[in-house]
């Protein structure tokens, strides 16, 4: 017997139409992006040709899609088994934050038409950066939907194929957790060639790569934490708080190192000074830093850690604090130079809380009809 | 080796790695062997903008029009239908020309051809192009995915995206050289400085235009110098004017590695609107960051192993499923 069921119960209901809703909204404005081009839609500009398309859609979006390699490496690569019930989930929300950030790259590209050119071996370039992140993107959705498959084959019950699967499989988890170390320090990269329109503060060139991949890394957790601890409320199932204040540990030690190499990078380079300069980017960068310290704080403590409500928390805090993080680098302290500034459109903005909406809706349906969620003795009637 | 001492050594490893301690880092690029550009010539600029409307002429763009002023180009900075624009500098009374205080200048903007051009080492598809003789970068629409990343990697934000157009593409200038227009291939000059009546615009190859630049800066304010027009090798005719105060620095000589569009100005280049460039391009260090960890994908490979083989182990032991 599978250790994972569907959670069953209506798949249609009030919260699934308002998403619906937001989707249709979204799609419209989709719709005019294609027909008319992405200036009807976007704020889009000569200074800033990157929007929250770019850097929510795929720069945070895939980072908060991170859960499935976190959990990967803390099962596969240090064995610790007793996670494995978490995967799950966590594979499929990944698998859908990532396929948001495929479709993203899509919607955002100029010339959508030609971007199979990115996968002719003599069209690439290998010093680009963006070539590895889209390859290694596409790569890794490839991997996460291979990952996802056994759920998929359980369901439909072909358990010869699954058998089969199931032998090969290691393979496949392994570049799951290779991918994802890839492209996601590559989206660090990315900053290095942006040069002096990063601000210093987030400017830190070869580390960027690194701090990249450690706040994915961070994020990751803090996802499966975020989810775990909402899905036990949402869907009035037992907490796995037990599970979750482990991950709460590593959470620590990794939001640790991450502090120690963003202020070592800062005193190093003599930016001191501009953390407290007392303008925007000296409010973001400590309004990101406080973030940082706030779950840093909380889960120090085993009270904090075993708190189903603390952890949240810091979880969402964490959350925020690696969203700002890659925000404020690519978009709200960019200064491309005089005459140019960029706030999001309201259309724009629509499209991403659509695709999101769909995103959602498809996790929703998803657990309750196929084998995802872990098995519980007594679990009640969901009802949301 | 046991599992914890590998996954110590992988991760140390990985952490050396993604910080990549620099050591690997190429050089700038250097100038191509035969180099081609020109000199903006502030000083000598008198805002006429009959480079802007030559320019729209020989790439067949519009010209822009902004409210009731029909008569000229009025575009007021890069964008899709504009390559090649002039810009002023004022302060206070704008009385006295190339005067920072109570003065007024003018500034060419267009794509400054880059020695080691950011557009050309972010492009995932090999669009962009830095011409191995010439040294000129051109694009290519036909391959081109419309990511932006060129215009994000453009030290000058000279790359310009077609918003407006479903089917847009992206505008740079090309030194008059892209396919079917071939000015320079065919032995001609840019349409700017041909069409500049005072030379403050002048084509011809690299070395030869900082040799001019270099020159400028040696004169005596005051002195009266013979300018040239045109080609700077072999100028189409010459004005005598006096020389003004040069600031002593050719903007393009070493910026972020150089470019061949070189700049030389009475006001100082960040008062232009000039970025803020060190003499390293950025573009080299981050295709060093690329380069150390990804060499020939071997670092991929080795790690791709380890891991597959503590994947195997881990799940053995336990006869998991996902």
């Amino acid at each position: 017997m599978s250790h994972y069921q569907p959670l069953g119960g209506r798949v249609v209901t009030l919260p699934f139409v308002f998403l619906g809703v937001l989707a249709l909204i979204g799609l419209y404005y989709l719709a005019d992006r294609f027909i008319n081009g992405m200036g009807a839609v976007t704020n889009l500009n000569g200074g800033f040709p990157w929007g929250i398309w770019v850097v929510y859609d795929i720069v945070v979006g895939t980072a908060l899609a991170c859960g499935g390699y976190a959990l990967a490496v803390t099962v596969y690569i240090f064995n610790k088994g007793q996670y494995h019930p978490l995967i799950r989930p966590a594979l499929l929300a990944s698998l859908l934050g990532y396929g948001l950030g495929g479709l993203g790259a899509i919607i955002d590209m100029g010339r959508w038409w030609q971007f199979y050119n990115l996968f002719l071996p003599w069209q690439m370039n290998f010093n680009s950066v963006m070539l590895e992140v889209g390859l290694c993107v596409s790569a890794y959705i490839v991997v996460l939907m291979i990952e996802f498959l056994p759920t998929v084959l359980e369901k439909f019950k072909a358990e010869a194929l699954l058998k089969k699967l199931n032998k090969v499989l290691f393979i496949v988890i392994a570049l799951g957790v290779l991918l994802p170390t890839m492209h996601q320090s590559s989206l660090g990269t990315m900053l290095i060639a942006m040069g002096w329109k990063v601000h210093p503060l987030w400017q830190t060139l070869h580390l960027q790569p690194l701090l990249a991949v450690l706040t994915a890394f961070t994020m990751g957790f803090s996802i499966v934490v975020f989810e775990g601890s909402l899905s036990s409320v949402g869907f009035r199932r037992k907490p796995e708080t037990h599970l979750l204040s482990g991950l709460g540990k590593i959470i620590v030690g990794l939001i640790a190192t991450y502090l120690v190499i963003r202020f070592g990078e800062i005193l190093v380079r003599g930016k001191l000074g501009l953390v407290f300069a007392g303008d925007l980017a000296s409010l973001m960068f400590l309004i990101e830093t406080a973030l940082f310290v706030y779950p840093l704080v909380v889960l120090m403590s085993p009270r904090g850690r075993e708190n189903a409500r603390s952890l949240l928390f810091a979880a969402v805090s964490m959350l925020l604090a690696g969203t700002l993080y890659r925000f404020n680098a690519f978009l709200i302290t960019l200064d491309p130079g005089p005459g140019y500034s960029y706030f999001p459109a309201l259309p724009e903005i629509m499209v991403t809380v659509g695709l999101v909406a769909i995103e959602i809706m498809v996790f929703l349906f998803v657990v309750k009809t196929f084998p995802v969620m872990p098995r519980e003795d007594h679990a009640p009637a969901p009802n949301v | 080796m046991n599992r914890r001492d590998f996954l110590r050594a992988s991760l140390g490893g990985a952490a050396a790695a993604l910080s990549s301690g620099g050591a690997s880092a190429r050089p700038n690029l250097t100038p191509a062997p035969e180099a081609v550009g020109m000199l903006f010539d502030s000083t000598l600029c008198v805002g006429c903008k009959a480079c802007v409307s030559a320019c729209k002429e020989v790439n067949d763009m519009p010209p822009t029009v902004l409210g009731d002023d029909v008569q000229y180009d009025s575009a007021r900075d890069l964008s899709h239908e504009t390559l090649n624009v002039i810009k002023v500098y004022t302060n206070g009374q704008p009385i006295t020309k190339d005067s920072v205080t109570d003065g007024f200048a003018f500034e060419k903007r267009s794509c400054m051809h880059c020695v080691d051009p950011g557009c050309v080492s972010v492009c995932p598809v090999t669009a962009l192009i830095r011409h191995p003789v010439t040294g000129i970068v051109t694009y290519d629409a036909e391959v081109c995915i419309g990511c932006r990343t060129c215009m994000t990697g453009c030290p000058y934000n000279v790359p310009q995206f077609d918003y407006g157009n479903p089917w847009g593409m992206l505008y740079k200038c090309q030194m008059c050289n892209q396919k079917g227009v071939e000015r320079i291939d065919k032995g001609g000059m840019t349409g700017c400085a041909e069409s500049c009546p005072t030379g403050a615009t002048l084509f011809g190859s690299r070395a030869a235009l900082l040799e001019e630049a270099r020159r400028r800066m040696t004169l005596q304010p005051g002195e009266i110098y013979n300018y040239p027009r045109g080609d700077v090798r072999e100028p189409s005719s010459h004005h005598e004017k006096a020389v003004p105060h040069y600031q002593q620095h050719v903007w393009g000589e070493k910026e972020a590695g150089g470019t061949n569009v070189m700049h030389i100005s009475s006001i100082p280049f960040d008062k232009l609107g000039m970025p803020p460039l060190g003499e390293r391009s950025h573009v080299s260090i981050s295709e060093g960051v690329q380069h150390t960890l990804y060499s020939y994908m071997a670092l991929p490979a080795v790690v791709l192993g380890g891991l597959t083989w503590l994947v195997k182990r881990n799940t053995d032991d336990e006869g998991d499923d996902v």
